[in-house]
């Protein structure tokens, strides 16, 4: 679970890691209010996971109430769109912070390595800086600890983060140290033992994917929406990305991932159909089983149940059936009328030809 | 010979009177799986309807049946200590297969359990064809034979073990090694095994995005393995930056993980890498021929 800077400075408060003075807004209303209490210079920030947020306009300044609602009103709602996601990501809140006068700027993270299996910590003096660029061409820039660096730590450990980061930290021209911004990332499968943060995904979930694979009874990753045509459910996210691509090399493009898991039910394939569906993007659809777990008579069942529906979004389709219990399977899909394919690539380059308007 | 197991490794099963667990017990000792036993806290004492005995904790399991192996499927915030539990009643390898156990979880066990092998978790675990199964893979697709095969999927590997298996192409041990970010044991691992197993004649390693296990494994095979044909595969090539894919390791970030860093590892270390599943058995018999007889 990604948090938004928001979230991550609530969690740099509760372990001791200054953060500055602000508040976090939803409307331009409240940007108004809060300048005109507290006069004085603000930055404007607006809260969302992309990254280039600054070079895509998502950070304004503003000495004065006025000028504090009209910039609010103008990125509130607005889509920033930047070289790491050019789909663009829609400003739904805003982080109004002190503006403070920087003397110099550090960066700090914590990770876990995997390769190392353990984590690691990066500090260095070059902060607000792409640290890769960094630790590429001036290794030795590693110097002060400005912090307790065991708060960072603290709070890695405690909240079971992927990933907590500062950048930059700074030292202000008035002689404090406090985290400029906050980049924190906590691992899904942990979420569990904070049931106060898992909340806050729920109130108001950073990822749509997300959202919607959770709500049909999906694993929180096991839905992904993509750029191309082609809707995708397989199972296994192994054979989802293996779908993916094949579609990609019959010369198309997947419109989603979507792995059902291990022995899903016919109810969650007629779900699954539905949300992919529901993509409009989506021109042809392409369903890959390899029973294991899965049986293939209940992918069969779940496809005729869910093409039965009136309210269904009926696209052309294209049936991988294989493993356990695939007889069984293709006789139901048999008869009502589908012919599955036999292998992955036969599928994949059926799906293609389909989306494109052949037959 | 095989890696990590043969047709007498003693095995138990942590979590056997759950329905998965259950299911899954049933399925391995139909392949001739020595299952000794299982373990499930309050039912010590009582018997499965197959005839194993079930007991309390790992170490009355190991001291009553000599069990050297353990499979294990309880929830996910119970993983932890099954593996603790496993490594201090001193099982030798345990497969995990519960999916969803937190990283930080992970962390600790590995840094605390040496002298046991832990595959996975999230895994779907291991098999030696016509040996013994100890995971939950649907054993038809398998066949006895010298290929070695290593993958972070599940579907994937069966996929893959299919294609081979129709080719001729039987396997001396399949391992999934899992697709969690933090795992017990990486491809370099399952690699060092397969170098020393008279048995094993040629490798396939099944990778994706995320993570460096592949470059670490590319590496390997080139200062490592000279005599032994290696194919590999890279799943998530089409995926975007960003992106978590089912797997909770699946991700690429910023420059990590990349399938053009993977490909690029493999080339470099002289495996070829399938575009496709299928092209996998025409690779390794091209392969094959290279090596002198």
């Amino acid at each position: 679970m990604k948090l938004m800077e928001y979230q991550g400075k609530e969690l740099f408060r509760r372990v001791g890691i200054p953060t500055p003075n602000g508040v976090f807004a939803t409307t331009a209303d409240d940007v108004r209010t809060y300048i005109a209490a507290h006069p004085g210079s603000w930055v404007l920030k607006s809260q969302v996971l992309m990254g280039g947020r600054g070079k895509a306009g998502g950070i304004k300044f503003a000495d004065d109430a006025q000028q504090g609602e009209t910039l609010a009103r103008e990125l509130i709602g607005k889509t920033l769109k930047s070289v790491q996601n050019p789909a663009g990501e829609q400003v739904k809140s805003l982080l109004v912070e002190e503006k403070v006068d920087i003397a110099s700027e550090a960066y700090v993270s914590i990770a876990i390595d995997r390769a190392a299996r353990k984590p690691v910590v990066l500090v260095t003096a070059q902060g607000g800086m792409d640290v890769e660029e960094v630790a590429e061409h001036d290794p030795d820039a590693i110097k002060k600890y400005w912090i307790d660096p065991a708060s960072v730590y603290t709070l890695f450990m405690d909240y079971g983060a992927n990933l907590v980061e500062i950048n930059p930290l700074v030292l202000t021209k008035d002689g404090r140290v406090i985290a400029s911004d906050a980049k924190v990332d906590l691992d899904d499968n942990g979420l569990y033992k904070h049931p106060d943060i898992a909340a806050w995904n729920k109130a108001a979930p950073a990822d749509e994917d997300q959202a919607a694979a959770v709500a049909i009874g999906l694993g929180m990753s096991n839905y992904a929406k993509l750029d191309g045509t082609i809707g995708v459910i397989a199972n296994g996210a192994g054979l989802g990305m293996g779908t993916m691509d094949a579609i990609r090399n019959a010369g198309g493009a997947a419109a989603n991932f979507l792995d059902i898991g291990g022995g899903a039910q016919a109810e969650l394939v007629k779900k699954s159909y539905n949300l992919v569906t529901s993509d409009p993007k989506v021109k042809a659809m392409f369903i890959n089983i390899f029973g294991g777990i899965t049986r293939g008579d209940q992918v069969a069942k779940g496809i005729v149940e869910a093409l039965a529906g009136d309210d269904v979004r009926k696209v052309p389709l294209v049936v991988r059936l294989t493993g356990t219990n695939a007889e069984e399977g293709r006789a139901i899909l048999d008869r009502a009328g589908f012919v599955p394919v036999e292998t992955m690539d036969e599928g994949a380059a059926r799906a293609v030809a389909l989306a494109n308007g052949s037959n | 010979m095989s890696i990590f197991l043969d047709k007498n490794s003693k095995v138990i099963v942590q979590g056997i009177t759950g329905r998965e667990g259950g299911f899954h017990t049933q399925r391995m000792l139909a392949y001739g799986t020595k299952i000794v036993g299982g373990v499930t806290p309050g039912k010590g004492g009582t018997r499965i309807e197959s005839g194993q005995p079930v007991f309390d904790t790992v170490k009355d399991a190991v001291e009553a049946t000599g069990a050297t192996h353990s499979i294990i499927f309880v929830p996910p915030f119970a993983g932890a200590d099954a593996l603790w539990e496993a490594h201090d009643a001193g099982i030798k390898l345990a497969v995990c297969i519960t999916e969803g156990i937190p990283a930080h979880d992970m962390l600790r066990v590995v840094n605390t359990t040496a002298g046991m092998r832990i595959i996975g978790g999230n895994c779907p675990g291991i098999i030696s064809p016509g040996k013994s199964l100890v995971g939950i893979m649907p054993a038809h697709v398998f066949k006895e034979g010298n290929v070695g095969m290593i993958s972070r999927s599940g579907t994937l590997t069966y996929e893959i073990v299919d294609g081979l298996t129709r080719a001729g192409f039987g396997q001396s041990t399949c391992v999934g090694i899992g697709g969690d970010p933090i795992i017990g044991t990486t491809f370099v691992d399952c690699l060092r095994a397969f170098a020393g197993d008279p048995e094993t004649t040629a490798i396939v390693v099944a990778g994706e995005i995320g993570g460096s296990d592949e470059e670490d494994a590319a590496a390997f095979i080139k200062d490592h393995i000279a005599d032994k044909p290696v194919v590999a595969f890279i799943g998530g090539r089409s995926a975007p930056e960003g992106k978590r894919l089912g797997h909770a390791g699946a991700i690429i970030s910023g420059n990590t993980g990349t399938p053009e860093s993977k490909v690029k590892a493999f080339g470099a270390a002289g495996v070829p890498v399938a575009d496709r599943p299928s092209e996998i058995p025409r690779l390794l018999a091209e392969r094959l021929k290279l090596v002198p007889a």
